[in-house]
């Protein structure tokens, strides 16, 4: 799709479609990976995720299609070749009953490196993973952080020209996923490491991806830079997934410079797009770009859409909370808890809910 | 994927395994050149013939003379003939005249030749319940046996005891039976050592008697008596039987075992160790003889 | 009690006082059996890696195979190995039958089944995902099943042990394509059986216990070499 041009292209698929026995798995039209990018894959579970990573990393030979990779064509015979420029990180560690430093030599093991040359290209990489400390210890005694790092020390002491990353931190608990996500991220910017990271977290997505493309029920639906993959979902399902949970039918009544005017659920709307009057269309609004006040002179004037509605619904997460304000339309709404206590906010409360023309976003209706 | 490379590979390996067991076998096995007689022959005998000891002097005796090595197979008497019979072995030494005349009407034995004889004797308890001490005829002893239903414990393996006992009980018109009469399955001493257990009475050849004599408690009740004797015989294998049959070897065993020399030797065997020769040394009688 | 103390007693005595027979006998079990079971494991740690690794027509039908093959009385192994090895037979022309070497080709038999079955289940614990990992680390499949046969190493070994220990103390197999020759094929157990039908149960009794140390001894051996680096496991 986008992406610098110049960038050189290490894993190309064409046509590619993996399958097993009589299900298709997935059917890819054409991925490219590009030289330095982060390219994370996004998509529910069952979307056929793994099928694809392991597509790409070799490990699986598709049923119809092509890979070329680094621009040549894989052949049957230089499989295993090719294979030795990637490495793979999986959710479960899977270490070897050995130390750690056995772990992490172990790709270099099997590319026969003498055992002499082993450690200095080891140890560097496991002080930068945060666990020189423990090069000699067994694996089984590491925590679940400790073993995820043993298994990316091992996979980025091959200087892979393709890493290949699935759902490296879903079992891991939430403090060790941010910290390592943060880590890992400074790694592979800093070293320019090609990466494919599968998750179906959205927020690993945009912390790390340089592009982001979802898969669901194995075709791939958008591949886009992050933010506007997060902003302009090219469906209502993509939209679902990365987040949008206001979505509402609406007709264009007026459209000028850029600036369409709805009429959604009663309310009149206004939304950065190019659309013209007639138009039918689904109104998106992410739920972290709606604010709320109590009056409307104290909303904020930026926002171009002030709609009076009514709470119906509060709903805790985490450190925010889930507001539902009928303003002719469920309209949702993610605030601190702060706010809600500052508000005093209550189901049948009236509130105003403030949004910016730019951060709706408007798709086209059947 | 790499995985028809593997499949050769795992194909080698099996191949070199392979030959390698073949090379450990072969490492075993004689001389196998095609052409060259060889120097090992079969002798198939029986159990009780091994247990008596005979062997362990006679064969080292002809291995020394002749060169050759033996390779003595001791099993139950119907296996050893048959084993023959299928060209197995080389030359055969047992002591069941019916069943060896039938092999040699066949045609699948050879030139049956006497060797020695040592008897059955009918051994009981102290208490003798029939009261057959000093009986001189085994048949009338076995029928005062029934008719007291005196507890008789029988080999009931097919071996060579086991069919002279038969023999005689067929003679005596009785068909024993449970629960007086026991079939052990086993070997000479073991079924002795089960008479001695329950008291009963058994036929045995005297020189496992005694071997055992120390360790059972049984006596002599009648002995001497011509169904009694135990002949054993040698005989050459068919070549015919079966591919590789040694018929050379097997003819100098033969030979051998009835020359003067071992002759000298079985007469004297046991003489040392029991003050009386197990067996009686025959070789040049006929069955007639007897 | 006083015939195991009487046989304790002369085992020692056996052994210490250097009789010649019980030693060459002690040899020659020893000798056999270590053989077929280095022969049982050739073949079977490398049909077991297939079988478990492998995806092919009739691959459940050798597996079912293998597991009755675990099971088969050792008597009925060396009756059909006797019908392959007789003059008459297949095999009869390399002339082993009654050697030693015919007694490691029965007893390789009956080991392999139990190597081949235990190798195929210790394989298949090993997660199809941790191969994945290896491949997808470069290695190759030589290089992925050595390492994969290093994590499975505790029920290897117990495969060692399983496999020398059925066949050290096996009787049926020993005496059908052996003969119990004195001095050339006369094992341990086929020694204790002559004896015992001989009535001598005090020599049986201590062949049988020196039996007994030997199997203990070797699996001692064995099993430290399992268990290292185990601990705290």
């Amino acid at each position: 799709m986008t992406g610098n041009d110049q960038a050189r292209s290490v894993l190309e698929l064409v046509g590619v479609r993996v399958q097993y026995g009589g299900t298709v798995a997935v059917e890819v039209d054409r991925l490219e990976v590009l030289e330095g990018e982060i390219l994370v894959v996004i998509g529910p579970n069952g979307s056929g995720k793994s099928s694809l990573l392991r597509t790409m990393g070799l490990l699986e030979p598709p049923a119809t299609g092509a890979i070329r990779f680094k621009g040549q064509p894989v052949d049957p015979r230089g499989v295993l070749t090719a294979r030795r420029q990637m490495a793979s990180v999986f959710q479960d560690p899977l270490l070897i009953d050995a130390t750690v430093f056995k772990n992490a030599a172990l790709g270099l093991g099997f590319r026969r490196m003498r055992r002499a040359d082993l450690a200095p290209r080891v140890r560097p990489w496991l002080d930068r993973l945060g666990i020189g400390h423990l090069a000699e210890r067994r694996a089984r005694t590491l925590s679940g952080g400790e073993a995820q790092r043993t298994a990316l020390a091992r996979a980025l002491v091959l200087r892979p020209a393709l890493l290949l990353l699935d759902e490296p931190f879903a079992a891991l608990d939430q403090p060790t996923r941010e910290t390592l996500i943060v880590e890992l991220g400074r790694i592979l910017r800093h070293d320019r490491i090609t990466t494919v990271m599968v998750t179906h977290d959205r927020g690993e997505a945009m912390s790390l991806g340089d592009r982001v493309a979802v898969l669901m029920a194995g075709r791939i639906q958008q591949v886009d830079q992050a933010a506007r993959l997060f902003r302009s979902p090219v469906s209502e399902e993509v939209a679902r997934f990365v987040g949008v949970e206001t979505i509402v039918d609406g007709e264009v009544i007026a459209a000028e410079d850029g600036l369409a005017t709805l009429n959604a659920g009663g309310q009149r709307v206004e939304v950065a797009a190019a659309a013209r009057p007639g138009d039918r269309v689904r109104l998106c609004l992410r739920p972290e770009d709606v604010s709320l006040a109590i009056r409307e002179e104290v909303a904020a004037s930026s926002s171009r859409n002030h709609l009076t509605g009514t709470i119906t619904d509060l709903l805790a997460q985490g450190a925010h909370v889930r507001v539902t304000v009928d303003c002719g339309f469920p309209l949702m709404a993610l605030v601190t808890r702060r706010s809600v206590e500052d508000l005093r906010l209550a189901p049948g409360s009236s509130v105003v809910a403030a949004f910016k023309a730019t951060a709706a976003h408007v798709l086209p209706r059947a | 994927m790499g995985d028809r490379s593997c499949r050769r590979r795992a194909g080698g390996v099996g191949l070199a395994l392979l030959l390698g067991v073949c090379l450990v076998l072969a490492s075993g096995s004689a001389v196998c050149a095609q052409g060259v007689p060889s120097r090992t022959l079969i002798l198939s005998t029986t159990t009780s013939t091994q247990d008596s000891g005979l062997l362990d002097v006679l064969v080292p005796m002809f291995e020394r003379q002749t060169g050759y090595t033996v390779k003595t197979v001791s099993v139950g008497t119907g296996q050893a003939l048959a084993l023959a019979a299928r060209g197995e072995a080389d030359v055969t030494l047992a002591h069941a005249p019916a069943l060896e005349k039938k092999y040699v009407a066949e045609g699948k034995m050879l030139n049956r030749r006497l060797v020695m004889y040592n008897d059955f004797v009918l051994v009981g308890p102290e208490a003798d319940p029939a009261k057959i001490l000093g009986e001189k005829s085994a048949v009338a002893a076995l029928k005062r046996l029934a008719e007291a239903k005196a507890r008789f414990v029988s080999r009931g393996d097919k071996s060579g005891t086991h069919t002279l006992e038969l023999g005689l009980w067929k003679e005596a018109g009785i068909t024993p039976g449970p629960p007086w009469y026991i079939e052990s399955g086993q070997g000479m001493g073991a079924t002795l050592g089960i008479a001695d257990d329950r008291q009963a009475y058994t036929l045995t050849d005297r020189a496992t008697l005694l071997a055992f004599a120390k360790r059972v408690a049984l006596r002599i009740m009648v002995e001497g008596d011509r169904p009694l004797l135990n002949i054993y015989s040698v005989m050459e294998v068919n070549p015919a039987n079966g591919p590789r049959v040694n018929a050379a070897a097997g003819k100098a065993f033969a030979d051998f075992v009835v020359s003067r020399e071992a002759q000298e030797a079985i007469k004297t065997f046991g003489v040392a160790k029991h003050g009386q020769a197990l067996f009686v040394p025959v070789a040049g009688k006929k069955d007639e003889d007897f | 009690m006083s015939l195991l103390l009487d046989a304790l007693r002369q085992a020692g005595a056996l052994l210490i006082g250097g009789d010649g027979e019980v030693w060459a006998v002690l040899w020659l079990s020893l000798r056999v059996s270590g053989t077929a079971t280095l022969v049982a494991l050739g073949l079977g740690i490398p049909a077991g890696v297939a079988l478990a690794l492998g995806r092919f027509w009739g691959r459940n039908l050798i597996v079912s195979a293998v597991n009755t093959g675990m099971g088969l009385p050792p008597v009925v192994v060396g009756l059909f190995v006797s019908l392959a090895l007789w003059r008459s037979g297949p095999l009869g022309f390399m002339e082993i039958l009654y050697t030693p070497a015919a007694i490691i080709v029965a007893q390789a038999v009956i080991a392999s089944p139990i190597v081949t079955g235990i190798t195929l289940a210790a394989v298949q614990n090993v997660p199809a995902k941790f191969r994945l990992q290896l491949l997808a680390l470069g290695a190759s499949r030589p290089q992925m099943i050595r390492i994969v046969l290093r994590e499975a190493r505790l029920p290897m070994l117990a495969a060692v042990m399983a496999g020398f220990g059925g066949i050290i103390s096996e009787i049926g197999a020993s005496m059908m394509v052996g003969g119990n020759i004195k001095g050339h094929t006369r094992t341990l157990t086929t020694a204790m059986v002559l004896e015992t039908s001989k009535g001598n149960f005090d020599v049986a009794l201590a062949l049988a216990i020196v039996l007994l140390v030997l199997v203990f001894l070797v699996n001692w051996a064995l099993t430290s070499v399992q268990q290292r680096g185990s601990a705290g496991r």
